[in-house]
């Protein structure tokens, strides 16, 4: 595995092994697994955000299409199709992976701001899609999805057992996304990202490569959608909505754009701080979420991990 | 009665001047987009909030204090305005120097918190109020009954998009606004106070999103998210027919048309010639490939 260990240094592994540590026994000392899950979920989410943001320069404002249709495809696959998790799972996957070629070839016609405005049209487009649709069950969404029975042998009703096949599913992604950065083809993704001309002069054809990067977004952001209906047994409106585009991209500003801890980190403290705010500031949680987002692009932009870096190399540097 | 197409004329020509008004809100949206882009390279999220902000200040102003349409219509701008000039001057003015992407994350952030505050107050439910009596009533034109008031925000939104087309591009204001969108700082070294005129510019952007709100209020209910879905309509209006066109009109037409005819898809038609367009020409139907 001596891929893990390019970019990341040895704080940074023993800080990797003291957080899966952590995440290993807290289900043991009373934290509840299913909430570290859920957040678990939107960590995949933001690190597929942020594999496009952050290493490939794209601000897509469309991703909870994938995410949450992703969601109901697992849903239905699982309820009406009585699929076994792990083929819903792959069946969501397959069907945000599409949706993210489809919308990708589209939205790479344009660049920059232009790029944001058609994923975040084309996303609403399907919103729209997913509320019609037959299969979806229009504003209710999809309720009590059983979790069904991993590959047919090992029962995921079980909180502890769902948790820990979570953790697993990010871990595996966790270690595909360091790959897919540190490969050949994630060094072209950084080149595109700093300088898009010059990347196409050296003769890259950097379509290709974005439309790329889209998809393996997408199909990650579907992973994660796909995984919620596991842990919470439901796929619901809320998920394609827009507002929940705006909410990944606030996790991973948050946590720290381009770093690679940044959009978990993020992930945890949203999803903890609705989960907090929503039983003391009720109604008021969406404004709360505004100020940190105008606070986070004012102030604070490196975000949480990408202070911690910058401190970390300014004392290395006095050393 | 007429038909065409086995629909009723008078419902066809009726849905199709209300797409031509919600068309003049597109169009009048995205040249506030469009002149605030212009100067300041800032894709205004937070446009739909201000449309809606407009029309909670008439409706409050009419309702509470009893005020006028007409200087309603007047008071709704100046307020968003003010509004507008005070977010550029606190926190818009710290990001010109960075990549466009925060400047539209930041007012995305602005939108949730405005529309959130709304929300608080009032609700998801719909205020509304009605026309000036000026504007109530309808007039016949043989072939359809127009009422009065849809009639007179298609024509002003004309006038004001006209007029804001004039101001830009055939006075001196209008000069000194393209100078500096092209280098602010030669302008500013002919001594034009640059840092001014972009918060002018960004308050005039958003009094036009607050003209429109307080024109809408009338014909659709005042809710505190009528801004955030249509600002997504507008965006892919822009991305179809560039910043500041007058293309709206004509996709509030196609929309009020597809309302008539296959109304399941009257959502998302905008979004649907969005894609056609980028597949066929990928910088809008105007634009020119850079």
């Amino acid at each position: 595995m001596s891929w893990l260990g390019q970019g990341v240094d040895r704080a940074g592994k023993i800080a990797w092994i003291v957080a899966l540590a952590l995440l290993v026994i807290a289900p043991f000392v009373g934290v509840y697994p299913i909430f570290i899950a859920q957040a678990l979920c939107f960590a995949i989410f933001a690190m597929a955000f942020n594999l496009l943001l952050g290493y490939t320069g794209l601000l897509s404002f469309g991703h909870a299409a994938f995410f949450g249709g992703a969601a109901y495809v697992t849903a239905w696959l699982l309820q009406e199709k009585h699929l076994t998790p792990e083929l819903a799972l792959l069946g969501g996957v397959a069907a945000a992976g599409l949706t993210g070629l489809v919308i990708g070839a589209i939205a790479i016609r344009r660049q920059g701001i232009y790029f944001a405005m058609v994923t975040l049209a084309l996303a609403y487009m399907l919103s729209f899609f997913f509320l019609e649709a037959s299969f979806t069950g229009g504003e209710n969404g999809i309720q009590g999805v059983e979790r069904g029975k991993l590959f047919g042998l090992f029962s995921l009703e079980g909180d502890l057992a769902m948790y820990f096949f979570a953790l697993a599913v990010f871990v595996a992604v966790f270690l595909l996304v360091l790959r897919i950065v540190h490969s050949p083809y994630g060094q072209v993704l950084k080149a595109i990202r700093e300088n898009e001309p010059r990347a196409i002069s050296l003769g890259y054809n950097v379509d290709r490569y974005k439309l790329l990067a889209f998809v393996l977004s997408a199909s990650i952001a579907g992973l994660g959608g796909a995984l919620k209906v596991l842990v919470l047994h439901l796929a619901t409106l809320q998920d394609v909505r827009w507002e929940q585009s705006g909410e990944v991209i606030l996790m991973t500003l948050l946590g720290g754009l381009g770093t690679f801890a940044g959009p978990v980190v993020g992930a945890f403290t949203v999803v903890g701080l609705q989960n907090y705010l929503s039983d003391r500031a009720g109604s008021w949680t969406g404004v709360i979420i505004g100020c940190i987002f105008v606070a986070c692009v004012v102030a604070f932009r490196k975000g949480v991990v990408g202070e911690l870096l910058a401190w970390h190399k300014r004392r290395a540097k006095k050393a | 009665m007429t038909e065409i197409f086995g629909v009723p004329i008078q419902a066809l020509f009726g849905q199709l001047m209300l797409g031509l008004v919600n068309g003049s809100f597109y169009a009048m949206l995205s040249l506030g987009l469009a002149v605030i882009f212009g100067l300041l390279g800032v894709v205004n999220f937070a446009h739909g909030a201000l449309y809606m902000l407009g029309a909670y200040v008439a409706w409050f102003s009419m309702d509470r204090w009893g005020v006028s349409y007409w200087w309603a219509l007047l008071l709704g701008p100046l307020v968003v305005g003010l509004v507008g000039a005070l977010l550029e001057r606190t926190l818009l003015k710290r990001l010109y120097k960075l990549d466009p992407l925060y400047g539209l994350l930041l007012t995305f952030g602005l939108a949730l918190i405005i529309q959130g505050v709304f929300q608080q107050y009032y609700g998801s439910s719909g205020q509304s109020y009605s026309a000036p009596e000026q504007l109530s009533g309808a007039t016949n034109l043989g072939f359809m009954i127009l009422p009065n008031y849809r009639g007179f925000v298609v024509a002003a939104s004309l006038v004001i998009c006209f007029g804001t087309w004039f101001l830009i591009e055939r006075t001196q204001l209008g000069a000194l606004l393209r100078a500096g969108t092209e280098n602010p700082a030669l302008v500013q070294a002919f001594g034009v106070n640059v840092p001014l005129m972009v918060t002018l510019t960004y308050a005039g952007g958003a009094a036009l999103a607050g003209l429109a709100g307080v024109m809408a209020a009338p014909v659709i209910q005042v809710t505190p998210l009528m801004g955030s879905n249509l600002i997504i309509v507008v965006f892919a209006v822009v991305v179809i027919g560039g910043m500041g066109s007058i293309i709206g009109l004509v996709l509030g037409l196609l929309e009020g048309l597809t309302r008539v005819f296959y109304p399941e898809a009257s959502n998302v038609v905008v979004f649907f010639i969005m894609a056609i367009v980028l597949m066929i020409r990928p910088a809008g139907l105007f634009g020119r490939e850079k």
